[in-house]
């Protein structure tokens, strides 16, 4: 296979939050996503998963690590240098409420990625490039005049949508583009997100926790707990076959929209809550809630090893 | 099986700058005592300001309460006084609200707020107030009661708080529970924790449960029967096996549509429904959904379809099924 478009490598986040100790939002992470590709990234909330989106665009700046993106270690670029770069890496954000300006109208929302590059010559220009990404994105031209109040949340992710377009980019950080939109408009957003991909070759990082989701939509998965991969391998295989304990009970967790695949379906219901990253657990960061865990587990630190061809899990006990 | 609440035509609409919002357009339906309803619709269909309106949770103004009734044991409870209320919510009827961070006080201890109803509606003294307290938090599966009755909301995760909630909820064993979106707010692990909770609850205290929410997975594993609100309207209601399997409303077939499910075929592009619901300022004289219904016939703009019985307990808002649309549709 040709070299990944992005390949992070051991990534860490630690945040610090006085008293001496560090959120460790992300531990020593590493992963690649090919050109063209989209990869999932699944977790419940406070696993890290948004961090590690975020620090992708440098919008934190990591603890240690590296992000290989097109050749260039993007960490190690200036802050001049970065700005060019994010022409080519851009974000679509969780809430489409609180991501779009109140007081812009949606020609400028758009248009500043726009000015911020210099790709419009002039004004003319700059409209008719709005005018064209408006409708790319299943909206009408006409609409570049109004606010974003005067949208649906589903119309304001694709104004959001049509931002994150407008500078041309290769890489896309999708966080949650779908979490806070209704069921029947999830499914268009979800719709418009793969025939852009087709359209202009993206490769996407798709942040989710919806897991139905992020199995239509991914060519792999990563699922995260407690700021580390436990698991990551293609969305076919990790849905078939999940090899980690947490994968395992993540996937039963889901209810299933049809009452008789629910009533004889077993269930591994988790006990308990997420540890702190603050001061996570020894050993397996997992083995406080693991229906199998032992003393190993509380020992030593399972690493995150192919169990299977391009099947990776960090299980000791993983087959 | 009796009923235990009987929701009547009931309309409520919103006073707002420039006009009224018509969010409850004459919904009826019924709870029968120790099953499960689940009320399903998106966002701005009008479940939560009907389960408000049962508790009377509902600000007037700007709300008003334009027709109907709402008959819970026998009485109206949209003829009741603030007074008579205040002695059917928590003690006859308790709620969990969708957000466990924001409905629970911070400055009260949780203890204190599962002791509150307690004393006020059952006159218990502190002491054995605070022993039942401990044995609710028990009952929904909190580890060390003892220590977590003295303990603060913001001490609590957001698992935890929502089975507090629950504690609240069901402390003066109240014959209904209104969850509205109970596990939207949580993750896929502590929402199957606390679904779980609920169940085994029911099933020991035979409450009967009014589950509002947005997530038909989460139906399809709790409920008895659904009803399927669209734009302030019921557009149908049938018992879970008759809704999943045999769905008569566009609406239906096309939220269920929507839904992947684990072995959807990746290269098949979902379902989506195209378009966005009527604005309820000025809802459309006909059905609500025929802007973005795939089978939507001359009729459907001018007149609102009746009830269309399909079996004794299902029925559908929806001109398709009148006889004389069957005919077109075959053709």
């Amino acid at each position: 296979m040709s070299k990944p478009l992005v390949d992070v490598k051991n990534l860490k986040m630690h945040f610090d939050v006085g008293g001496g100790s560090y959120l460790k939002a992300v531990n020593d992470i590493s992963f690649h996503i090919n050109k063209g590709e989209t990869l999932g990234m699944v977790g419940e909330s406070g696993c890290g998963k948004s961090t590690v989106g975020r620090t992708m665009l440098r919008l934190y700046e990591p603890t240690s690590g590296e992000m290989i993106f097109d050749d260039t270690d993007i960490y190690s670029l200036s802050k001049k240098q970065m700005k060019d770069k994010r022409r080519d890496i851009q974000m679509i954000f969780q809430d489409p409420y609180a991501s779009l300006n109140p007081r812009m109208t949606v020609l400028d929302i758009i248009g500043e990625a726009l000015d911020i590059h210099n790709l419009a010559a002039n004004k003319k220009e700059r409209k008719a490039r709005v005018e064209e990404l408006l409708e790319l994105v299943g909206l009408n031209a006409e609409h570049a005049n109004r606010y974003a109040h005067e949208f649906s949340g589903g119309q304001r992710q694709r104004i959001g949508i049509a931002r994150a377009l407008a500078v041309k980019p290769k890489f896309i950080v999708c966080d949650e583009p779908i979490s806070a939109l209704d069921v029947s408009i999830q499914a268009q957003v979800v719709n418009l997100l793969k025939d852009l991909q087709r359209k202009f070759d993206l490769t996407y990082l798709f942040i989710a926790h919806d897991l139905a989701m992020v199995k239509l939509i991914s060519d792999r998965v990563a699922v995260m707990y407690l700021g580390e991969i436990v698991e990551i391998t293609t969305s076919d295989a990790l849905y078939a076959n999940p090899l980690h304990p947490y994968t395992k009970a993540l996937m039963s967790a889901i209810p299933i929209p049809d009452p008789d695949a629910e009533a004889d379906r077993d269930r591994i219901v988790l006990s308990g809550d997420l540890p702190s990253p603050i001061n996570p657990p020894s050993g397996c960061t997992f083995r406080t809630r693991c229906p199998m865990a032992t003393e190993k587990c509380a020992e030593e630190k399972p690493p995150l090893v192919e169990v299977k061809e391009g099947h990776w899990a960090s299980c000791h006990y993983a087959e | 099986m009796g009923k235990l609440l009987e929701v009547n035509d009931l309309e409520v609409s919103f006073k707002v700058h420039g006009g009224e919002v018509k969010a409850v357009r004459g919904v009826k339906f019924h709870v029968n005592k120790g099953e499960t309803i689940g009320i399903v619709g998106e966002s701005g269909c009008g479940k939560s300001v009907t389960a408000q309106t049962i508790m009377r949770l509902i600000p007037q103004p700007p709300a008003r309460i334009k027709n109907g009734s709402i008959m819970f044991n026998g009485e109206d409870l949209l003829k009741k006084t603030e007074r008579e209320m205040q002695k059917v919510r928590g003690k006859e009827i308790g709620m969990i609200f969708q957000d466990p961070m924001t409905s629970l006080n911070p400055t009260m201890t949780v203890g204190a707020q599962i002791m509150e109803p307690l004393i006020k509606h059952q006159n218990l003294s502190r002491k054995e107030a605070t022993k039942r307290a401990v044995e609710m938090l028990d009952l929904v599966g909190m580890p060390n009661p003892e220590k977590r009755i003295k303990q603060y909301p913001h001490q609590f995760s957001g698992g935890m708080r929502q089975r507090a909630m629950i504690a609240i909820a069901l402390a003066c064993d109240p014959s209904l529970l209104i969850a509205d979106e109970p596990t939207t707010a949580l993750d896929v692990t502590i929402q199957a924790q606390i679904l779980n909770v609920m169940k085994d609850l029911q099933k020991r205290l035979n409450t009967s449960i009014i589950m509002i929410t947005h997530d038909l997975g989460v139906v399809a594993e709790v409920c008895d029967r659904v009803v399927v609100m669209y734009a302030g309207k019921v557009v149908e209601e049938g018992t879970v096996q008759e809704i999943f399997k045999n769905p008569q409303h566009p609406y239906t077939k096309g939220l269920l549509k929507s839904v992947p499910s684990l072995d959807q075929d990746k290269d098949k592009p979902l379902v989506p429904i195209y378009g966005t619901p009527p604005d309820l300022f000025s809802p459309p004289p006909g059905c609500a959904f025929c802007d973005r219904c795939d089978y939507a016939m001359n009729i459907c703009n001018k007149q609102d379809a009746d009830k269309y019985h399909v079996s004794d307990t299902q029925y559908a808002r929806c001109w398709l099924l009148d006889p004389v649309a069957q005919e077109v549709r075959s053709k």
